[in-house]
């Protein structure tokens, strides 16, 4: 009950709102990265095989209070030098300058603009995504549930390398190596107050 | 009285295998050392489908071999020989299986699925294992040297059946050397 003495007295316009509230038993802004218990993983297709491949380092900054989902905010930063593509040719391979070029882009960042609910605990999750020095508009599905005192992210979204020239040169044969890569989060974060 | 020789289809399953398995050793000695790039993923993915095939080939052609006996070999042959033969043979069949088995199960553990001409994915057998992976790769190459030169044996022995013993045995295989008796 304590959300509703947060709540300017005599604001009916917010009652429906309310209600959502309290259905929603435990409303909490959840924030703290617990690293270990996410992942950032992700399927690229190569000659039409899919092979798995995820990102050993990242850091978000993350504020999402379950009363408030559309004040939302999010900030990711990427080590792409943690890439783990599959195998060690592979590992060597994308870090190069055709690739990634992690010695001049060593990090991808994502900055959120907007979250949207959609129904359920689906939102909708927009913002800027810069690989490789190129930023593009991102926009994915994700689901929010809460776990005891953690909150779990999970979203699956597709990106086209070719949008960040990840891959170019004689890599932009996309009947070799696909364009899509299906990328999956699992973020895990603590409640930073209740 | 005709000379002894294989049905037509043994013969076409024979010489299919035989340019395939060629083709497959040579571009598996060349894909090997190739710095990574487009032309090596295409290129193993290549191998991949045609070692498939071939494991295809050899399950319906050991189906046909069971159904349809081979031609006796000449009565003139000695029997060590004709053991060695029998043996050679079998050596050869099982090769020409253990190979395509180990390159899909070092696939599996290297994690790249075999994904038959790209649309086909086989299951894997094994579960990711770079050890087991770098294992089998090692098996994969040792079963395809000696399949190498058992083919050699195998040629060679053919040969020396023409030309020397100048008996039936290669025009059973290749009917058209058949000789007037």
């Amino acid at each position: 009950m304590r959300i509703l003495h947060n709540l300017p007295g005599g604001a009916f316009w917010l009652s429906p709102l309310v209600i959502v509230f309290l259905s929603s038993a435990n409303a909490a802004e959840f924030g703290t990265l617990q690293a270990e218990k996410s992942s950032l993983t992700f399927v690229s297709k190569q000659m039409g095989v899919p092979m798995d491949g995820r990102f050993k380092k990242f850091s978000a900054n993350i504020a999402f209070d379950t009363a408030k989902p559309t004040a939302a905010s999010a900030r990711f930063e990427l080590d792409l030098s943690s890439v783990d593509a599959g195998s060690s040719d592979a590992d060597n391979e994308v870090v190069g300058k055709p690739w990634f070029n992690v010695k001049a882009f060593p990090t991808a960042t994502f900055v959120s603009s907007a979250v949207r609910p959609l129904s359920g605990d689906r939102y909708e999750l927009s913002g800027k995504l810069t690989i490789k020095g190129k930023t593009q508009d991102l926009v994915t599905p994700f689901t929010f549930r809460q776990e005891g005192n953690s909150g779990i992210f999970d979203g699956v979204f597709i990106l086209k390398r070719l949008d960040f020239a990840v891959g170019d040169g004689i890599w932009s044969d996309v009947a070799t190596v696909a364009n899509e890569v299906n990328i999956k989060f699992h973020l895990v974060a603590t409640a930073t107050r209740k | 009285m005709f000379a002894p020789r294989y049905t037509s289809t043994a013969l076409w399953l024979h010489w299919l295998m035989a340019l395939l398995l060629a083709a497959l050793f040579v571009v598996g000695l060349y894909m090997v050392d190739l710095p990574l790039s487009p032309q090596k993923l295409k290129i193993y993915s290549w191998h991949k489908w045609a070692g498939v095939t071939a494991f295809l080939l050899v399950l319906l052609r050991l189906a046909w071999r069971i159904g349809h006996p081979a031609p006796t070999l000449p009565a003139s042959m000695p029997r060590w020989q004709k053991s060695a033969a029998h043996g050679l043979h079998h050596l050869l069949y099982l090769l020409m299986i253990a190979i395509p088995l180990s390159g899909w199960l070092m696939s599996s553990a290297k994690g790249f699925q075999t994904v038959y001409f790209g649309v086909l994915p086989l299951p894997d057998l094994l579960a990711k294992n770079k050890d087991l992976g770098k294992t089998l790769e090692e098996v994969h190459e040792i079963l395809a040297n000696g399949l190498a030169l058992l083919v050699l044996a195998h040629i060679a022995a053919a040969l020396k059946h023409h030309f020397l013993d100048r008996d039936d045995v290669l025009s059973r295989m290749l009917p058209f050397l058949a000789r007037n008796r």
